[in-house]
């Protein structure tokens, strides 16, 4: 039996505020953080959390990973002190792109100026691994840091890529997490390009009239621990990554495979991780993108992994109210999930008003609602998919 | 605008770009680049300053032994005048 992996600290900056609390509390209240077809992080104020120094040395991105880590740290009751070595703590912060901010703005330098006066930041800030490094020089982690770069599978990545170091034992802790702020002219024009971009600017994952994804920024951030270090210290346990499922379509640099079998598959392997069958899952919180392929093709994928209760279970995106984190998507999500399930609650899919007749499965429109565990504990599977066809769930368990 | 800077003007200059680095302690002549955290990364943009302002080059080896306000300032202000 593989050594468990538990969360002990949550922090998120999302268009939803600043904090963890902020982002589960108006999820399941039904909010929406999208103004103007974007989901900005309109509440985040770098001067309030960080110094000039780490401000002018960090991207935007890198400045969301920064205090979202700083909050889960402190939740974790790690900030003053970790409660173990530094070495034995990992650091995996994933990213779709890193610092596009600063690459925009040196770009423009380069054809406007010439390349002698060229930023010597102009490389560490836009590096993708810049959050994972900066959090782990604030907190003094000194084992594994790195980024995970799978599109928006990324966040989500980190947070598998971090239980498997704790599982086997390279590591006693992870801080793992995922950052994006591409809220630039470069990605908005190029996403609309390939339109993929909601041209409504309306996020309504599964609704019959979806027409493509809202882009959002943010960072999400969890720490996690195994059980017995937990235990040893008497941490509040808020939750366990009890399954971690990673696939790879292998069909299309950016559709997703129609039928969903290697989505399914990653959901398949994250509940067998999970030691827990299609009948033990209490909610799928969904990648649910807005996109009229992600969403058909990530209904196929439920209804392939969970088979005949595939229709029994709620399936609701966090996308509907605060758009795509892209590469912090995944850790966003987890971090937001968690807080559902500890409120025992399954959040809503805000936006979705007109059901799509071809969508065959519960996507809890409206409001929250109860959740009702069905196995031993409440047992969520959270999906994260990112072009390039990678599949990546991770399965959620908050004892009931 | 090398023929023309002063010493008091370059000074100032100096002390600008040091300031807006985000300094870990007030920028005077006096102060030194370990009390005000100014590191390797931050000597390569005055570095950059003092070309594009005074036509100043300065390389790696030069910053190597900066240990001072006053230090970087002397230099930019002899290199100026030479």
């Amino acid at each position: 039996m593989s050594r468990r992996v538990v969360v002990t600290g949550l922090g998120a900056v999302t268009p939803l505020g600043v904090g963890a609390g902020a982002l589960g509390e108006r999820w399941l209240a039904g909010a929406s953080g999208i103004e103007d077809g974007e989901g900005a992080a309109r509440d985040f104020v770098p001067e309030d959390h960080l110094s000039r120094k780490e401000i002018r040395r960090a991207d935007r991105f890198c400045q969301l990973a920064l205090v979202a880590g700083s909050e889960a740290v402190a939740h974790a009751g790690w900030a003053d002190e970790l409660p173990l070595s530094g070495e034995r703590v990992a650091c995996i912060v994933g990213s779709g792109v890193g610092g596009l901010g600063i690459f925009e703005a040196q770009h423009d330098v380069l054809r406007e100026r010439g390349p002698k006066v060229l930023s010597p930041l102009g490389i560490p800030m836009l590096m993708a691994n810049a959050a994972a490094a900066a959090i782990a020089m604030r907190h003094g982690l000194r084992g594994p840091a790195y980024a995970t770069v799978s599109a928006c599978a990324a966040g989500a990545q980190a947070v598998g890529d971090a239980v498997r170091l704790i599982q086997v034992g390279d590591v006693d802790a992870a801080v793992a997490g995922g950052a994006e702020a591409t809220l630039t002219p470069y990605a908005r024009g190029c996403f609309a390009a390939m339109q993929a971009l909601s041209p409504s600017g309306i996020s309504r994952p599964f609704d019959a009239r979806r027409d493509g994804f809202v882009m959002g920024e943010g960072a999400g951030v969890l720490v996690l621990e195994a059980a017995e270090v937990a235990a040893a210290r008497q941490a509040p346990v808020l939750a366990e990554i009890a399954g971690f499922g990673s696939t790879a379509d292998a069909f299309h640099l950016t559709a997703p495979e129609p039928t969903g079998e290697a989505a399914a598959r990653a959901m398949t392997l994250a509940l067998a991780d999970a030691d827990a069958e299609p009948a033990d899952v209490a909610w799928v919180s969904a990648h649910g993108t807005s996109t009229p392929l992600n969403d058909a093709a990530e209904t196929q994928a439920i209804e392939r992994a969970l088979g005949a209760v595939a229709a029994e279970v709620p399936v609701s995106s966090l996308k509907g109210s605060i758009g795509h984190l892209l590469g912090a998507a995944g850790s966003v999500q987890a971090v937001a999930t968690i807080l559902a399930l500890r409120a025992g609650r399954v959040a809503p899919t805000v936006g979705l008003e007109e059901p799509d007749p071809e969508l065959g499965l519960d996507y809890v429109p409206g409001e929250a609602r109860k959740l009702a565990v069905r196995g031993r504990r409440a047992l969520a599977l959270s999906n994260s998919f990112g072009f390039g066809g990678h599949n990546v769930c991770l399965a959620l368990a908050v004892d009931a | 605008m090398s023929a023309t800077a002063t010493p008091a003007e370059i000074e100032a200059r100096v002390i600008e770009a040091i300031e807006s680095f985000g300094p870990a302690a007030p920028v005077t002549r006096e102060a030194s680049f370990q009390e005000l955290d100014i590191d390797s990364l931050d000597l390569v943009e005055l570095a950059q300053v003092a070309e594009e302002d005074y036509g100043v080059e300065l390389k790696a080896e030069d910053l190597k032994d900066l240990k001072s306000v006053g230090g970087a300032v002397d230099l930019i202000v002899a290199r100026a005048a030479a």
